[in-house]
Protein backbone atom coordinates (compact mmCIF):
# COMPACT_ATOMS: atom_id res chain seq x y z
CA UNK A 1 0.00 0.00 0.00
CA UNK A 2 2.73 2.47 0.99
CA UNK A 3 5.04 1.90 -1.94
CA UNK A 4 2.60 3.08 -4.56
CA UNK A 5 1.47 6.11 -2.50
CA UNK A 6 4.90 7.74 -2.49
CA UNK A 7 4.02 10.09 -5.33
CA UNK A 8 1.00 11.51 -3.48
CA UNK A 9 1.71 14.95 -1.95
CA UNK A 10 1.98 14.94 1.84
CA UNK A 11 -1.13 16.99 2.84
CA UNK A 12 -3.49 14.99 0.65
CA UNK A 13 -2.05 11.79 1.94
CA UNK A 14 -2.53 12.60 5.62
CA UNK A 15 -6.09 13.71 4.98
CA UNK A 16 -6.79 10.49 3.09
CA UNK A 17 -5.29 8.42 5.88
CA UNK A 18 -7.39 10.07 8.58
CA UNK A 19 -10.48 9.62 6.44
CA UNK A 20 -9.51 6.02 5.90
CA UNK A 21 -9.15 5.56 9.64
CA UNK A 22 -12.60 7.03 10.20
CA UNK A 23 -14.02 4.84 7.44
CA UNK A 24 -12.40 1.83 9.06
CA UNK A 25 -13.99 2.69 12.41
CA UNK A 26 -17.41 3.09 10.81
CA UNK A 27 -17.03 -0.24 9.04
CA UNK A 28 -16.13 -1.94 12.31
CA UNK A 29 -19.03 -0.29 14.12
CA UNK A 30 -21.45 -1.39 11.40
CA UNK A 31 -20.09 -4.95 11.55
CA UNK A 32 -20.53 -5.09 15.33
CA UNK A 33 -24.06 -3.71 15.01
CA UNK A 34 -25.04 -6.29 12.39
CA UNK A 35 -23.60 -9.17 14.42
CA UNK A 36 -25.42 -7.92 17.53
CA UNK A 37 -28.64 -7.70 15.49
CA UNK A 38 -28.16 -11.25 14.17
CA UNK A 39 -27.32 -12.87 17.46
CA UNK A 40 -29.15 -11.05 20.28
CA UNK A 41 -32.57 -12.61 19.62
CA UNK A 42 -31.07 -16.05 19.02
CA UNK A 43 -28.91 -15.99 22.15
CA UNK A 44 -31.73 -14.67 24.37
CA UNK A 45 -33.95 -17.47 23.10
CA UNK A 46 -31.32 -20.13 23.81
CA UNK A 47 -30.59 -18.78 27.31
CA UNK A 48 -34.23 -18.61 28.33
CA UNK A 49 -34.92 -22.11 27.04
CA UNK A 50 -32.88 -23.21 30.10
CA UNK A 51 -34.82 -20.99 32.48
CA UNK A 52 -36.38 -22.77 35.45
CA UNK A 53 -39.36 -20.40 35.46
CA UNK A 54 -41.90 -19.52 32.82
CA UNK A 55 -40.59 -15.97 32.44
CA UNK A 56 -38.92 -14.69 29.30
CA UNK A 57 -37.30 -11.78 31.14
CA UNK A 58 -36.37 -12.91 34.66
CA UNK A 59 -33.77 -15.61 35.14
CA UNK A 60 -34.95 -18.09 37.77
CA UNK A 61 -32.12 -20.60 37.57
CA UNK A 62 -30.87 -23.27 35.21
CA UNK A 63 -33.19 -26.12 34.39
CA UNK A 64 -33.81 -28.68 31.67
CA UNK A 65 -37.50 -28.97 32.51
CA UNK A 66 -38.75 -27.56 29.19
CA UNK A 67 -36.58 -30.03 27.29
CA UNK A 68 -37.98 -32.83 29.44
CA UNK A 69 -41.47 -31.59 28.66
CA UNK A 70 -40.70 -31.75 24.95
CA UNK A 71 -39.52 -35.34 25.23
CA UNK A 72 -42.80 -36.31 26.89
CA UNK A 73 -45.06 -34.52 24.44
CA UNK A 74 -46.49 -37.05 21.95
CA UNK A 75 -47.41 -34.29 19.47
CA UNK A 76 -43.77 -33.19 19.32
CA UNK A 77 -42.46 -36.72 19.01
CA UNK A 78 -44.81 -37.47 16.12
CA UNK A 79 -43.95 -34.17 14.41
CA UNK A 80 -40.27 -34.97 14.86
CA UNK A 81 -40.70 -38.43 13.29
CA UNK A 82 -42.67 -36.94 10.38
CA UNK A 83 -40.06 -34.27 9.78
CA UNK A 84 -37.20 -36.76 9.70
CA UNK A 85 -39.06 -39.20 7.41
CA UNK A 86 -39.96 -36.40 4.99
CA UNK A 87 -36.44 -34.93 5.00
CA UNK A 88 -34.74 -38.29 4.42
CA UNK A 89 -37.00 -39.47 1.62
CA UNK A 90 -36.94 -36.01 0.02
CA UNK A 91 -33.13 -35.91 0.16
CA UNK A 92 -32.75 -39.37 -1.35
CA UNK A 93 -35.15 -38.68 -4.22
CA UNK A 94 -34.13 -35.11 -4.99
CA UNK A 95 -30.39 -35.86 -4.83
CA UNK A 96 -30.73 -38.79 -7.23
CA UNK A 97 -33.10 -37.00 -9.62
CA UNK A 98 -31.21 -33.69 -9.36
CA UNK A 99 -27.83 -35.31 -10.10
CA UNK A 100 -29.25 -37.23 -13.06
CA UNK A 101 -30.86 -34.20 -14.63
CA UNK A 102 -27.64 -32.21 -14.07
CA UNK A 103 -25.65 -34.81 -16.01
CA UNK A 104 -28.22 -34.64 -18.81
CA UNK A 105 -28.09 -30.84 -18.90
CA UNK A 106 -24.30 -30.46 -18.82
CA UNK A 107 -23.11 -33.52 -20.74
CA UNK A 108 -25.78 -34.08 -23.41
CA UNK A 109 -27.65 -32.34 -26.18
CA UNK A 110 -31.39 -32.70 -26.67
CA UNK A 111 -34.17 -30.67 -28.30
CA UNK A 112 -36.09 -29.23 -25.33
CA UNK A 113 -32.99 -28.30 -23.33
CA UNK A 114 -33.64 -24.56 -23.17
CA UNK A 115 -37.21 -24.72 -21.82
CA UNK A 116 -36.13 -27.40 -19.33
CA UNK A 117 -33.35 -25.11 -18.16
CA UNK A 118 -35.95 -22.39 -17.50
CA UNK A 119 -38.24 -24.82 -15.65
CA UNK A 120 -35.31 -25.95 -13.51
CA UNK A 121 -34.69 -22.39 -12.31
CA UNK A 122 -38.34 -21.57 -11.70
CA UNK A 123 -38.75 -23.19 -8.26
CA UNK A 124 -35.86 -21.01 -7.03
CA UNK A 125 -37.35 -17.77 -8.36
CA UNK A 126 -41.10 -18.24 -7.89
CA UNK A 127 -42.36 -17.21 -4.42
CA UNK A 128 -42.89 -20.17 -2.14
CA UNK A 129 -46.51 -19.28 -1.45
CA UNK A 130 -47.36 -19.60 -5.16
CA UNK A 131 -45.76 -23.06 -5.28
CA UNK A 132 -47.65 -23.95 -2.11
CA UNK A 133 -51.08 -22.97 -3.39
CA UNK A 134 -50.45 -24.46 -6.86
CA UNK A 135 -49.47 -27.81 -5.34
CA UNK A 136 -52.48 -27.81 -3.01
CA UNK A 137 -54.83 -27.05 -5.90
CA UNK A 138 -53.23 -29.84 -7.94
CA UNK A 139 -53.66 -32.43 -5.18
CA UNK A 140 -57.27 -31.46 -4.53
CA UNK A 141 -58.11 -31.80 -8.23
CA UNK A 142 -56.29 -35.15 -8.48
CA UNK A 143 -58.03 -36.46 -5.34
CA UNK A 144 -61.41 -35.44 -6.75
CA UNK A 145 -60.66 -37.21 -10.02
CA UNK A 146 -59.51 -40.38 -8.25
CA UNK A 147 -62.64 -40.35 -6.13
CA UNK A 148 -64.98 -39.86 -9.09
CA UNK A 149 -63.25 -42.44 -11.26
CA UNK A 150 -62.35 -45.18 -8.79
CA UNK A 151 -64.30 -44.31 -5.66
CA UNK A 152 -61.09 -44.27 -3.63
CA UNK A 153 -60.59 -41.46 -1.12
CA UNK A 154 -57.09 -40.05 -0.99
CA UNK A 155 -56.06 -37.26 1.34
CA UNK A 156 -53.19 -34.98 2.19
CA UNK A 157 -50.42 -36.51 4.27
CA UNK A 158 -46.74 -37.43 4.33
CA UNK A 159 -46.70 -38.57 0.65
CA UNK A 160 -48.08 -35.24 -0.57
CA UNK A 161 -45.51 -33.36 1.54
CA UNK A 162 -42.67 -35.48 0.13
CA UNK A 163 -43.87 -35.05 -3.46
CA UNK A 164 -44.03 -31.27 -3.03
CA UNK A 165 -40.64 -31.09 -1.28
CA UNK A 166 -38.90 -33.15 -3.98
CA UNK A 167 -40.44 -30.91 -6.68
CA UNK A 168 -38.77 -27.78 -5.32
CA UNK A 169 -35.51 -29.26 -3.94
CA UNK A 170 -34.51 -30.88 -7.28
CA UNK A 171 -33.70 -27.39 -8.59
CA UNK A 172 -31.43 -26.53 -5.67
CA UNK A 173 -29.53 -29.83 -5.90
CA UNK A 174 -29.20 -29.38 -9.68
CA UNK A 175 -27.83 -25.84 -9.31
CA UNK A 176 -25.00 -27.08 -7.07
CA UNK A 177 -24.20 -30.22 -9.08
CA UNK A 178 -24.32 -28.38 -12.42
CA UNK A 179 -21.91 -25.71 -11.18
CA UNK A 180 -19.43 -28.45 -10.34
CA UNK A 181 -19.92 -30.18 -13.69
CA UNK A 182 -19.22 -26.90 -15.50
CA UNK A 183 -16.02 -26.35 -13.50
CA UNK A 184 -14.84 -29.91 -13.95
CA UNK A 185 -11.91 -30.43 -16.30
CA UNK A 186 -13.42 -32.15 -19.39
CA UNK A 187 -10.01 -33.65 -20.18
CA UNK A 188 -10.41 -36.09 -17.29
CA UNK A 189 -13.51 -37.64 -18.80
CA UNK A 190 -12.00 -37.45 -22.28
CA UNK A 191 -8.88 -39.27 -21.05
CA UNK A 192 -11.01 -42.07 -19.63
CA UNK A 193 -12.83 -42.39 -22.97
CA UNK A 194 -9.52 -42.42 -24.84
CA UNK A 195 -8.43 -45.29 -22.63
CA UNK A 196 -11.50 -47.23 -23.82
CA UNK A 197 -13.65 -46.82 -20.76
CA UNK A 198 -17.28 -47.10 -21.76
CA UNK A 199 -19.78 -44.48 -20.65
CA UNK A 200 -20.74 -46.25 -17.45
CA UNK A 201 -17.11 -46.88 -16.48
CA UNK A 202 -16.20 -43.26 -17.17
CA UNK A 203 -19.05 -42.13 -14.97
CA UNK A 204 -18.32 -44.58 -12.15
CA UNK A 205 -14.55 -44.17 -12.05
CA UNK A 206 -14.06 -40.52 -13.06
CA UNK A 207 -17.15 -38.28 -13.15
CA UNK A 208 -18.89 -39.61 -10.06
CA UNK A 209 -15.90 -39.40 -7.65
CA UNK A 210 -15.12 -35.88 -8.87
CA UNK A 211 -18.77 -34.94 -8.49
CA UNK A 212 -19.17 -36.45 -5.04
CA UNK A 213 -18.51 -33.27 -2.98
CA UNK A 214 -21.16 -31.40 -4.99
CA UNK A 215 -23.63 -34.27 -4.59
CA UNK A 216 -23.09 -34.25 -0.83
CA UNK A 217 -23.48 -30.46 -0.69
CA UNK A 218 -26.65 -30.81 -2.74
CA UNK A 219 -27.97 -33.52 -0.44
CA UNK A 220 -27.26 -31.41 2.65
CA UNK A 221 -28.97 -28.46 1.01
CA UNK A 222 -31.99 -30.60 0.13
CA UNK A 223 -32.13 -32.02 3.65
CA UNK A 224 -32.01 -28.57 5.24
CA UNK A 225 -34.60 -27.12 2.85
CA UNK A 226 -36.99 -29.98 3.54
CA UNK A 227 -36.38 -29.92 7.28
CA UNK A 228 -36.96 -26.15 7.48
CA UNK A 229 -39.83 -25.85 5.06
CA UNK A 230 -42.94 -24.35 6.57
CA UNK A 231 -45.13 -22.77 3.91
CA UNK A 232 -45.43 -25.56 1.34
CA UNK A 233 -45.76 -28.15 4.12
CA UNK A 234 -48.43 -26.01 5.82
CA UNK A 235 -50.51 -26.08 2.63
CA UNK A 236 -50.13 -29.75 1.68
CA UNK A 237 -50.05 -31.48 5.08
CA UNK A 238 -53.13 -33.21 6.42
CA UNK A 239 -54.25 -34.18 9.89
CA UNK A 240 -51.60 -36.34 11.55
CA UNK A 241 -48.83 -35.31 9.16
CA UNK A 242 -47.71 -32.19 11.02
CA UNK A 243 -43.98 -31.47 10.81
CA UNK A 244 -41.89 -29.55 13.36
CA UNK A 245 -41.97 -26.17 11.54
CA UNK A 246 -45.78 -26.42 11.18
CA UNK A 247 -46.03 -27.33 14.87
CA UNK A 248 -43.78 -24.40 15.84
CA UNK A 249 -45.98 -22.10 13.75
CA UNK A 250 -49.21 -23.15 15.42
CA UNK A 251 -47.58 -22.86 18.85
CA UNK A 252 -46.33 -19.33 18.06
CA UNK A 253 -49.84 -18.46 16.87
CA UNK A 254 -51.28 -19.59 20.20
CA UNK A 255 -48.76 -17.56 22.18
CA UNK A 256 -45.28 -17.75 23.60
CA UNK A 257 -44.69 -20.79 25.81
CA UNK A 258 -41.42 -21.85 27.47
CA UNK A 259 -41.35 -25.30 25.84
CA UNK A 260 -41.40 -23.50 22.48
CA UNK A 261 -38.05 -21.91 23.40
CA UNK A 262 -36.58 -25.35 24.00
CA UNK A 263 -37.99 -26.67 20.71
CA UNK A 264 -36.69 -23.64 18.80
CA UNK A 265 -33.26 -24.05 20.40
CA UNK A 266 -33.10 -27.71 19.37
CA UNK A 267 -33.97 -26.86 15.76
CA UNK A 268 -31.37 -24.07 15.85
CA UNK A 269 -28.64 -26.38 17.12
CA UNK A 270 -29.60 -28.86 14.42
CA UNK A 271 -29.21 -26.20 11.72
CA UNK A 272 -25.83 -25.13 13.09
CA UNK A 273 -24.77 -28.78 13.15
CA UNK A 274 -25.65 -29.10 9.47
CA UNK A 275 -23.65 -25.96 8.63
CA UNK A 276 -20.63 -27.35 10.51
CA UNK A 277 -20.97 -30.65 8.69
CA UNK A 278 -21.18 -28.91 5.31
CA UNK A 279 -18.11 -26.79 6.12
CA UNK A 280 -16.18 -29.81 7.32
CA UNK A 281 -16.98 -31.73 4.13
CA UNK A 282 -16.02 -28.76 1.99
CA UNK A 283 -12.70 -28.34 3.77
CA UNK A 284 -11.93 -32.02 3.32
CA UNK A 285 -12.57 -31.64 -0.40
CA UNK B 1 -17.62 -34.82 -28.90
CA UNK B 2 -19.78 -36.27 -31.66
CA UNK B 3 -18.71 -39.77 -30.81
CA UNK B 4 -19.61 -39.31 -27.17
CA UNK B 5 -22.92 -37.76 -28.23
CA UNK B 6 -23.84 -40.86 -30.19
CA UNK B 7 -22.66 -43.10 -27.43
CA UNK B 8 -24.82 -41.21 -24.91
CA UNK B 9 -28.12 -41.74 -26.69
CA UNK B 10 -28.88 -44.80 -24.63
CA UNK B 11 -28.40 -43.24 -21.22
CA UNK B 12 -30.01 -39.85 -21.87
CA UNK B 13 -33.66 -40.98 -21.45
CA UNK B 14 -32.74 -42.63 -18.14
CA UNK B 15 -31.10 -39.44 -16.88
CA UNK B 16 -33.95 -37.21 -18.01
CA UNK B 17 -37.15 -39.15 -17.35
CA UNK B 18 -37.40 -38.91 -13.54
CA UNK B 19 -36.61 -35.20 -13.40
CA UNK B 20 -38.75 -34.23 -16.36
CA UNK B 21 -41.63 -36.34 -15.02
CA UNK B 22 -41.44 -34.89 -11.52
CA UNK B 23 -41.06 -31.26 -12.60
CA UNK B 24 -43.80 -31.51 -15.23
CA UNK B 25 -46.40 -33.34 -13.16
CA UNK B 26 -45.78 -31.76 -9.75
CA UNK B 27 -44.57 -28.30 -10.70
CA UNK B 28 -45.49 -27.17 -14.23
CA UNK B 29 -48.98 -28.71 -14.31
CA UNK B 30 -49.92 -27.25 -10.88
CA UNK B 31 -48.86 -23.79 -12.12
CA UNK B 32 -50.92 -24.26 -15.29
CA UNK B 33 -53.87 -25.29 -13.14
CA UNK B 34 -53.50 -22.04 -11.18
CA UNK B 35 -53.49 -20.13 -14.46
CA UNK B 36 -56.66 -21.89 -15.69
CA UNK B 37 -58.43 -21.54 -12.34
CA UNK B 38 -57.59 -17.82 -12.23
CA UNK B 39 -59.81 -17.39 -15.31
CA UNK B 40 -62.63 -19.49 -13.85
CA UNK B 41 -65.62 -18.79 -11.69
CA UNK B 42 -66.27 -19.69 -8.11
CA UNK B 43 -69.56 -21.59 -7.90
CA UNK B 44 -71.95 -21.28 -4.99
CA UNK B 45 -70.68 -24.46 -3.37
CA UNK B 46 -67.18 -23.07 -3.33
CA UNK B 47 -66.15 -25.37 -6.14
CA UNK B 48 -64.33 -24.09 -9.20
CA UNK B 49 -66.50 -23.69 -12.30
CA UNK B 50 -64.55 -23.76 -15.54
CA UNK B 51 -66.16 -20.84 -17.31
CA UNK B 52 -63.72 -18.39 -18.90
CA UNK B 53 -63.99 -14.90 -17.48
CA UNK B 54 -61.77 -12.04 -16.35
CA UNK B 55 -63.73 -11.15 -13.21
CA UNK B 56 -60.95 -12.20 -10.83
CA UNK B 57 -58.44 -9.95 -12.53
CA UNK B 58 -60.97 -7.13 -12.77
CA UNK B 59 -61.44 -7.43 -9.01
CA UNK B 60 -57.69 -7.48 -8.46
CA UNK B 61 -57.06 -4.32 -10.48
CA UNK B 62 -60.18 -2.45 -9.40
CA UNK B 63 -58.91 0.77 -7.78
CA UNK B 64 -61.83 0.66 -5.30
CA UNK B 65 -60.95 -2.81 -4.02
CA UNK B 66 -58.24 -3.15 -1.37
CA UNK B 67 -56.22 -5.61 -3.43
CA UNK B 68 -54.41 -3.15 -5.67
CA UNK B 69 -53.34 -1.26 -2.56
CA UNK B 70 -52.20 -4.51 -0.91
CA UNK B 71 -50.00 -5.24 -3.91
CA UNK B 72 -48.54 -1.73 -3.82
CA UNK B 73 -47.93 -1.90 -0.07
CA UNK B 74 -46.18 -5.28 -0.41
CA UNK B 75 -44.05 -3.92 -3.25
CA UNK B 76 -43.15 -0.85 -1.20
CA UNK B 77 -42.23 -2.83 1.92
CA UNK B 78 -40.14 -5.33 -0.06
CA UNK B 79 -38.36 -2.53 -1.94
CA UNK B 80 -37.58 -0.51 1.20
CA UNK B 81 -36.41 -3.68 2.92
CA UNK B 82 -34.12 -4.50 0.01
CA UNK B 83 -32.54 -1.05 0.16
CA UNK B 84 -32.06 -1.28 3.95
CA UNK B 85 -30.53 -4.75 3.60
CA UNK B 86 -28.09 -3.47 0.97
CA UNK B 87 -27.15 -0.42 3.07
CA UNK B 88 -26.31 -2.59 6.08
CA UNK B 89 -24.97 -5.65 4.28
CA UNK B 90 -22.65 -3.90 1.83
CA UNK B 91 -20.31 -2.26 4.39
CA UNK B 92 -20.65 -5.39 6.52
CA UNK B 93 -19.53 -7.67 3.66
CA UNK B 94 -16.82 -5.16 2.80
CA UNK B 95 -15.51 -5.27 6.36
CA UNK B 96 -15.40 -9.09 6.30
CA UNK B 97 -13.67 -9.16 2.90
CA UNK B 98 -10.85 -6.94 4.22
CA UNK B 99 -9.94 -9.28 7.10
CA UNK B 100 -7.23 -11.95 7.08
CA UNK B 101 -8.32 -15.20 5.38
CA UNK B 102 -8.51 -16.97 8.73
CA UNK B 103 -10.75 -14.29 10.24
CA UNK B 104 -12.85 -14.16 7.07
CA UNK B 105 -13.63 -17.85 7.42
CA UNK B 106 -14.74 -17.40 11.01
CA UNK B 107 -16.87 -14.32 10.31
CA UNK B 108 -18.54 -15.95 7.31
CA UNK B 109 -19.37 -18.93 9.48
CA UNK B 110 -21.03 -16.49 11.90
CA UNK B 111 -23.15 -15.26 8.97
CA UNK B 112 -23.93 -18.82 7.84
CA UNK B 113 -25.56 -19.67 11.16
CA UNK B 114 -28.44 -17.17 10.88
CA UNK B 115 -28.51 -17.82 7.10
CA UNK B 116 -29.18 -21.51 7.64
CA UNK B 117 -31.36 -21.15 10.71
CA UNK B 118 -35.03 -21.65 10.05
CA UNK B 119 -36.75 -18.37 9.13
CA UNK B 120 -39.68 -19.24 11.36
CA UNK B 121 -37.42 -19.86 14.36
CA UNK B 122 -35.58 -16.58 13.83
CA UNK B 123 -38.88 -14.72 13.51
CA UNK B 124 -40.01 -16.28 16.77
CA UNK B 125 -36.72 -15.32 18.47
CA UNK B 126 -37.27 -11.71 17.42
CA UNK B 127 -40.90 -11.78 18.64
CA UNK B 128 -39.67 -13.17 21.94
CA UNK B 129 -37.53 -10.12 22.72
CA UNK B 130 -39.64 -7.31 21.23
CA UNK B 131 -43.05 -8.29 22.63
CA UNK B 132 -44.61 -6.14 25.38
CA UNK B 133 -43.31 -8.40 28.14
CA UNK B 134 -40.08 -9.16 26.27
CA UNK B 135 -36.53 -8.36 27.29
CA UNK B 136 -36.20 -5.04 25.45
CA UNK B 137 -39.41 -3.50 26.79
CA UNK B 138 -38.77 -4.77 30.32
CA UNK B 139 -35.25 -3.34 30.39
CA UNK B 140 -36.32 0.00 28.96
CA UNK B 141 -39.06 0.27 31.60
CA UNK B 142 -36.72 -0.81 34.42
CA UNK B 143 -34.08 1.68 33.34
CA UNK B 144 -36.75 4.38 33.41
CA UNK B 145 -36.28 5.26 29.75
CA UNK B 146 -39.93 4.59 29.03
CA UNK B 147 -42.82 4.50 31.50
CA UNK B 148 -44.72 1.65 29.88
CA UNK B 149 -43.91 -0.95 27.24
CA UNK B 150 -43.91 0.26 23.64
CA UNK B 151 -46.09 -1.88 21.45
CA UNK B 152 -43.85 -2.97 18.57
CA UNK B 153 -45.10 -6.49 17.95
CA UNK B 154 -48.21 -6.79 15.76
CA UNK B 155 -47.60 -3.37 14.16
CA UNK B 156 -46.32 -2.46 10.67
CA UNK B 157 -43.01 -1.51 12.33
CA UNK B 158 -42.67 -5.09 13.51
CA UNK B 159 -43.09 -6.25 9.91
CA UNK B 160 -40.32 -3.90 8.75
CA UNK B 161 -38.04 -5.06 11.54
CA UNK B 162 -38.91 -8.72 10.95
CA UNK B 163 -38.18 -8.49 7.22
CA UNK B 164 -34.85 -6.78 7.86
CA UNK B 165 -33.90 -9.42 10.41
CA UNK B 166 -35.12 -12.22 8.20
CA UNK B 167 -33.48 -11.26 4.92
CA UNK B 168 -30.28 -9.47 5.97
CA UNK B 169 -28.20 -12.70 6.10
CA UNK B 170 -29.37 -13.50 2.55
CA UNK B 171 -27.95 -10.18 1.30
CA UNK B 172 -24.54 -10.59 2.97
CA UNK B 173 -23.34 -13.74 1.23
CA UNK B 174 -23.64 -12.70 -2.44
CA UNK B 175 -22.18 -9.28 -1.59
CA UNK B 176 -19.25 -10.87 0.22
CA UNK B 177 -18.62 -13.25 -2.70
CA UNK B 178 -18.47 -10.28 -5.05
CA UNK B 179 -16.37 -7.94 -2.85
CA UNK B 180 -13.95 -10.71 -1.94
CA UNK B 181 -13.07 -11.11 -5.63
CA UNK B 182 -12.52 -7.38 -6.09
CA UNK B 183 -8.97 -6.59 -7.16
CA UNK B 184 -7.90 -3.81 -4.77
CA UNK B 185 -5.16 -2.73 -7.17
CA UNK B 186 -7.89 -0.87 -9.06
CA UNK B 187 -8.84 0.95 -5.86
CA UNK B 188 -5.20 1.80 -5.26
CA UNK B 189 -4.80 3.01 -8.82
CA UNK B 190 -7.83 5.30 -8.53
CA UNK B 191 -6.52 6.70 -5.24
CA UNK B 192 -3.09 7.28 -6.73
CA UNK B 193 -4.72 9.22 -9.55
CA UNK B 194 -6.23 11.49 -6.90
CA UNK B 195 -9.82 10.22 -6.70
CA UNK B 196 -11.39 10.82 -3.28
CA UNK B 197 -13.14 8.13 -1.25
CA UNK B 198 -16.62 8.71 -2.62
CA UNK B 199 -15.40 8.77 -6.21
CA UNK B 200 -13.40 5.59 -5.71
CA UNK B 201 -16.47 3.89 -4.32
CA UNK B 202 -18.94 5.12 -6.96
CA UNK B 203 -16.66 4.80 -9.97
CA UNK B 204 -14.56 1.76 -9.13
CA UNK B 205 -15.72 -0.37 -6.21
CA UNK B 206 -19.49 -0.26 -6.81
CA UNK B 207 -19.39 -1.00 -10.56
CA UNK B 208 -16.99 -3.89 -10.01
CA UNK B 209 -19.18 -5.43 -7.32
CA UNK B 210 -22.48 -4.79 -9.15
CA UNK B 211 -23.14 -8.51 -9.78
CA UNK B 212 -23.15 -9.02 -6.00
CA UNK B 213 -25.52 -6.09 -5.51
CA UNK B 214 -27.90 -7.49 -8.14
CA UNK B 215 -27.82 -10.97 -6.63
CA UNK B 216 -28.31 -9.62 -3.10
CA UNK B 217 -31.27 -7.50 -4.23
CA UNK B 218 -33.01 -10.38 -5.95
CA UNK B 219 -32.42 -12.80 -3.11
CA UNK B 220 -33.95 -10.34 -0.59
CA UNK B 221 -36.68 -8.77 -2.73
CA UNK B 222 -38.40 -11.88 -4.09
CA UNK B 223 -39.06 -13.75 -0.84
CA UNK B 224 -40.00 -10.51 0.94
CA UNK B 225 -42.64 -9.76 -1.70
CA UNK B 226 -44.49 -13.04 -1.10
CA UNK B 227 -43.60 -13.34 2.59
CA UNK B 228 -46.29 -14.95 4.73
CA UNK B 229 -44.57 -15.58 8.07
CA UNK B 230 -43.58 -11.96 8.74
CA UNK B 231 -46.97 -10.28 8.16
CA UNK B 232 -48.78 -13.18 9.83
CA UNK B 233 -46.63 -13.55 12.96
CA UNK B 234 -44.77 -10.24 13.39
CA UNK B 235 -47.70 -8.22 12.05
CA UNK B 236 -50.24 -10.37 13.89
CA UNK B 237 -52.33 -10.53 10.71
CA UNK B 238 -53.36 -6.86 11.18
CA UNK B 239 -51.43 -5.62 8.16
CA UNK B 240 -52.45 -7.22 4.90
CA UNK B 241 -49.73 -8.09 2.44
CA UNK B 242 -49.84 -10.35 -0.62
CA UNK B 243 -48.59 -13.36 1.34
CA UNK B 244 -51.12 -13.45 4.15
CA UNK B 245 -54.03 -12.40 1.92
CA UNK B 246 -53.18 -15.25 -0.46
CA UNK B 247 -53.08 -17.72 2.41
CA UNK B 248 -56.44 -16.41 3.63
CA UNK B 249 -58.03 -16.67 0.18
CA UNK B 250 -56.86 -20.23 -0.14
CA UNK B 251 -57.22 -21.76 3.29
CA UNK B 252 -59.94 -19.66 5.00
CA UNK B 253 -62.15 -17.96 2.40
CA UNK B 254 -61.52 -20.77 -0.09
CA UNK B 255 -62.02 -18.51 -3.07
CA UNK B 256 -59.62 -20.44 -5.28
CA UNK B 257 -60.26 -18.59 -8.55
CA UNK B 258 -59.55 -15.22 -6.98
CA UNK B 259 -56.63 -16.59 -4.94
CA UNK B 260 -55.19 -18.04 -8.15
CA UNK B 261 -55.49 -14.67 -9.90
CA UNK B 262 -53.58 -13.10 -6.99
CA UNK B 263 -50.95 -15.82 -7.23
CA UNK B 264 -50.52 -15.21 -10.96
CA UNK B 265 -50.26 -11.50 -10.22
CA UNK B 266 -47.51 -12.11 -7.67
CA UNK B 267 -45.66 -14.44 -10.02
CA UNK B 268 -45.82 -11.92 -12.87
CA UNK B 269 -44.48 -9.20 -10.57
CA UNK B 270 -41.60 -11.35 -9.40
CA UNK B 271 -40.58 -12.53 -12.86
CA UNK B 272 -40.96 -8.98 -14.22
CA UNK B 273 -38.92 -7.43 -11.42
CA UNK B 274 -36.20 -10.05 -11.83
CA UNK B 275 -35.94 -9.42 -15.56
CA UNK B 276 -35.85 -5.63 -15.19
CA UNK B 277 -33.26 -5.87 -12.45
CA UNK B 278 -31.06 -8.27 -14.39
CA UNK B 279 -31.17 -6.02 -17.45
CA UNK B 280 -30.42 -2.80 -15.60
CA UNK B 281 -27.70 -4.51 -13.55
CA UNK B 282 -26.14 -5.95 -16.68
CA UNK B 283 -26.18 -2.63 -18.52
CA UNK B 284 -24.78 -0.72 -15.54
CA UNK B 285 -21.90 -3.09 -14.98
CA UNK B 286 -21.10 -3.22 -18.70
Amino acid sequence: MSTSSVAVPAPTRSRTTSRLALGQKLLTANALLVFAFFYTPILVLIIFSFNAGRSGTIWEGFSLRWYAELANDPAILSAFTNTIIVAFVTTLLSTAIGTMISLAMERHQFPFKLPLDAVLYMPIIIPEIVIALATLLFFIIVFNMVKNLFGITWGLGLPTIIIAHVAFTISFVATIVRARLVDMDPNMEQAARDLYADEWQTFRRVTFPLLMPAIISGALMGFTLSLDDFLITFFVSGPGSTTLPVLVYSKVKFGVTPDLNALATLLLVFSIGLVLLAQFLQRRD
Amino acid sequence: MQASGRQSKGILPILLTPGVFWLTVFFVIPLLIVLVVSFSKRSLLGVVELEFNLNNYARLFNPDSPYLFIFLRSLGLAAVNTVLCLLLAYPFAFYIARQTPQRQKMLIFLVMVPFWTNFLIRTYALMFIIRDTGLINTWLVNLGIISEPIQILFTPTAIRLGMLYGYLPFAVLPLYASIEQLDFNYVQAAQDLGADGLRVFLRVILPLTMPGVVAASIITFIPALGDFITPDLMGGGNTFLIGNVLQQQFLTVRDWPFGSAMGIGLMTLVLGATMIYFRSGASRSA
